[in-house]
């Protein structure tokens, strides 16, 4: 299979110590986090009814949840009724098989994308490519991930990790493009150039989709470029993958996640182009259209009560732009196309809690809630991270974590237990300590110091300089002390006469 | 194999029993209280923001407006939609009515069309792609595009938007919501006009 999906490679912490080391990453993230975090909130400021239709935004998805079938059998008939197909897919090779059915039976040996999480989801590029098809990623950001052979790092800017010159010397390498600067709009007229042949020529075109509703059979399709708008109205078919969450019931509700999206994503009042289409529209664009609903787990998120509100989740990435914990440990160390709080929730429960490794992913987090604060749909995610984690380690054995906390009780319930530990502490740390810190623990006692450094322990305890302390002159505190026993006590207040 | 997909879904979202908490509520639209000149200004102001060019003409001056807006560009191969108006457009200018099927749009500099709303709030022009508006891929693959907005076309925000394109919608038509010209940030940040859509776009507010 190809790189990428929501299966990590790793844990989270042994990604995290990786990526941590890749300073430019972390500064480029930053300035990224940053600078959006700010337009966000005067973004966002703008609109007087904010909070409202925060609420509003989670209200309409939980009710779309609690009818979900009803809504996608809806949807179906009304995408058939405007001359779509519709497609179901219980995981990801169902999708792919699809996809790559759609594109066979049309002789396509190249298809086009629009930028799309849940195509990455799937894995559909390396699925498409077994079957010797290429798909190209038209979205510049996306370009680029694609030409490095990297992964994306951010929902929203997946290129984000990359500085101008890495980009310059990239598309000079692998498009062939004469580039005089790395100014970046020299950089985006060589992907123009590239990609409008592209765009031209190719038969086949592949979506995501941000909503779709169920009354009038309506995709809609958010982007800033034009690529977008290019992949859905020049080719001759056009092939859109939906999470089946990603449904909404009315035309009307359209207009809270309009306003609610590009405000949380790009700190925008609205993104550049926005596309919507019903079916097949004679004389304009695709006349053929392919829409594949895909499930990949999420029934089970939708069957846990706690765990179903990820469901609302609309992919702004407010929540990565304001998390400490990404700012630092960067998109890649999630393991997922999916990074950030939100991706610390969905990818484990997307993989039924089952793999060890996304498993470590709800402790991906300091749990200060500015997700829960930032997200337009009101995800807990604090919430949903506790109640994984507890989920996660309910059936655990007792861990050598357990025993030494069991001990570390014992111990310090004794004040002259206590003081021998800390000497023999201090004893056998020599070895350990570098710098000050205990970086590393050895054996069982390791997993303390796999995500944080344990400070030494000092030369000298308080109680240790408290008895070697020279004598206090403390007379005059004690005789001020003694004075105001004997005294009685003044009245709290003047009593009333009435 | 779909339709067994079909049924394991469909299955399993029954068996989920997610449940509603609260009974569904939406909130209507709240029409705008504002004066309509305040709203018109307020586009005029926030499509400049997105670098669209927006000039505010009467009537009688579109036919000038749209001459100026190609001249400016040196825009001479122009394409219009084969509904456009012909009043709106100058005397003698030479145009090519689009006849999809046919028509190389490759070959054009330049697009006039009108729209079917515009958003203040927001900034943005609605194409429905009905009359004067031309199919998607007309104002799609020309590098410059002229908009014609009417005054009395101006909404003041995203909800009543919605709701006047609701017909449009019900009737099966595609819908393009342009806030500025083509962008980009995806290099540091740092944002580009023009990546794959029109790389110029000329708003005109024509006066009731």
């Amino acid at each position: 299979m190809s790189a990428g999906g929501i299966v990590p490679q790793r844990t989270f912490q042994e990604a995290a110590r990786a990526t941590l080391a890749n300073a430019q990453m972390r500064r480029n993230l930053q300035h990224a986090t940053t600078t959006i975090r700010e337009k966000r909130l005067r973004a966002v400021a703008e609109l007087p009814d904010w909070e409202d239709l925060r609420i509003q935004g989670a209200a309409i998805k939980d009710h779309v949840m609690a009818n979900l079938g009803d809504y996608l059998l809806d949807l179906e008939a009304a995408v058939k009724a405007r001359g779509g197909h519709v497609h179901w897919a219980r995981d990801a090779l169902e999708a792919r098989e699809i996809v790559a059915g759609i594109a066979s039976s049309h002789g396509a040996r190249e298809v086009i994308k629009v930028k799309s999480i849940t195509t990455d989801e799937i894995e559909l590029n390396g699925g498409l490519a077994e079957r010797g098809i290429h798909a190209i990623e038209t979205d510049l950001a996306e370009l680029i991930v694609q030409l490095s052979e990297d992964l994306p790092s951010h929902i929203l800017v997946p290129a984000i990790h990359r500085n101008r010159a890495e980009i310059r010397d990239l598309f000079r390498r692998k498009l062939g493009a004469e580039l005089l600067t790395d100014e970046p709009k020299q950089l985006a007229e060589a992907a123009r150039l590239y990609l409008r042949e592209k765009f031209l020529t190719t038969k086949v075109a592949v979506s995501g989709a941000n909503f779709a509703v169920a009354e009038t059979g309506t995709i809609c399709v958010v982007e800033s470029e034009g690529n977008g708008r290019m992949c859905v109205t020049l080719p001759e078919v056009l092939v859109s993958v939906m999470g089946i969450e990603k449904v909404l019931p009315t035309w009307q509700d359209m207009a809270v996640y309009l306003q609610l999206l590009p405000r949380s994503s790009t700190a925008e009042r609205m993104n550049p182009y926005t596309s919507f289409w019903s079916g097949v529209t004679p004389g304009d664009g695709p006349q053929e259209f392919h829409l594949i609903l895909l499930d990949n787990g999420r029934t089970d998120v939708l069957a846990d009560e706690v765990g179903r509100q990820t469901l609302r989740c609309i992919r702004c990435s407010a929540c990565l732009n304001v998390c400490p914990v990404y700012e630092r440990a960067g998109g890649h160390a999630y393991g997922s196309v999916y990074p950030g709080p939100i991706g610390a929730i969905l990818t484990p429960q997307l993989l039924h809690l089952e793999n060890k490794n996304a498993n470590t992913l709800p402790w991906a987090s300091s749990l200060c809630g500015a997700c829960y604060d930032a997200c337009p749909v009101k995800i807990n995610i604090p919430e949903v991270l506790l109640y994984l984690r507890g989920k996660i380690t309910e059936d655990r054995p007792l861990s050598a974590e357990d025993t030494l906390f069991k001990t570390a009780a014992w111990v310090m319930s004794e004040p002259h237990r206590f003081e021998g530990a800390i000497k023999l502490a201090r004893t056998g740390q020599g070895p350990l300590v570098k710098q000050g810190a205990i970086h590393a623990l050895p054996g069982m006692l390791g997993g303390w110091t796999d995500t944080r450094d344990l400070p030494a322990f000092p030369p000298q305890t308080f109680r240790e300089w408290w008895r070697g302390r020279p004598a206090p002159a403390m007379r005059g505190t004690e005789g001020n002390a003694q004075a105001s026993e004997g005294q009685p006590l003044a009245p709290q207040r003047e009593e009333r006469s009435i | 194999m779909s339709a067994e997909s079909r049924l394991d879904i469909l299955t399993r979202i029954n068996r989920a029993r997610a449940r509603e908490a609260q009974p569904f509520v939406r909130v209507p639209v709240r029409p705008s209280t504002r004066p309509h000149g305040d709203v018109v200004e307020q586009f005029a102001e926030y499509a400049a923001e997105y670098r669209a060019n927006v000039v505010r003409v009467d009537a009688g001056g579109l036919p000038g407006a749209i001459r100026d807006a190609l001249a400016a560009r040196g825009s001479e191969r122009v394409v219009i939609p084969p509904d456009l108006p012909t009043a709106w457009l100058p005397a003698h200018l030479p145009v090519t009515g689009d006849q999809p099927g046919t028509t190389d749009l490759t070959a054009f500099q330049a697009v006039v069309t009108g729209c079917a709303a515009a958003v203040a709030e927001s900034g943005t022009v609605v194409l429905d792609h009905g009359p004067g508006q031309g199919r998607r891929a007309l104002t799609l693959v020309p590098d410059h595009h002229v908009c014609v907005v009417w005054e009395a076309q101006v909404v003041d925000g995203v909800p009543e938007a919605v709701a006047r394109l609701a017909e449009s919608v019900r009737a099966g038509r595609p819908l393009t919501w342009i806030s500025g010209p083509s962008a980009t940030s995806d290099i540091e940040l740092s944002r580009v006009e023009g990546v794959h859509g029109p790389r110029a776009l000329d708003i005109l507010i024509v006066g009731d």
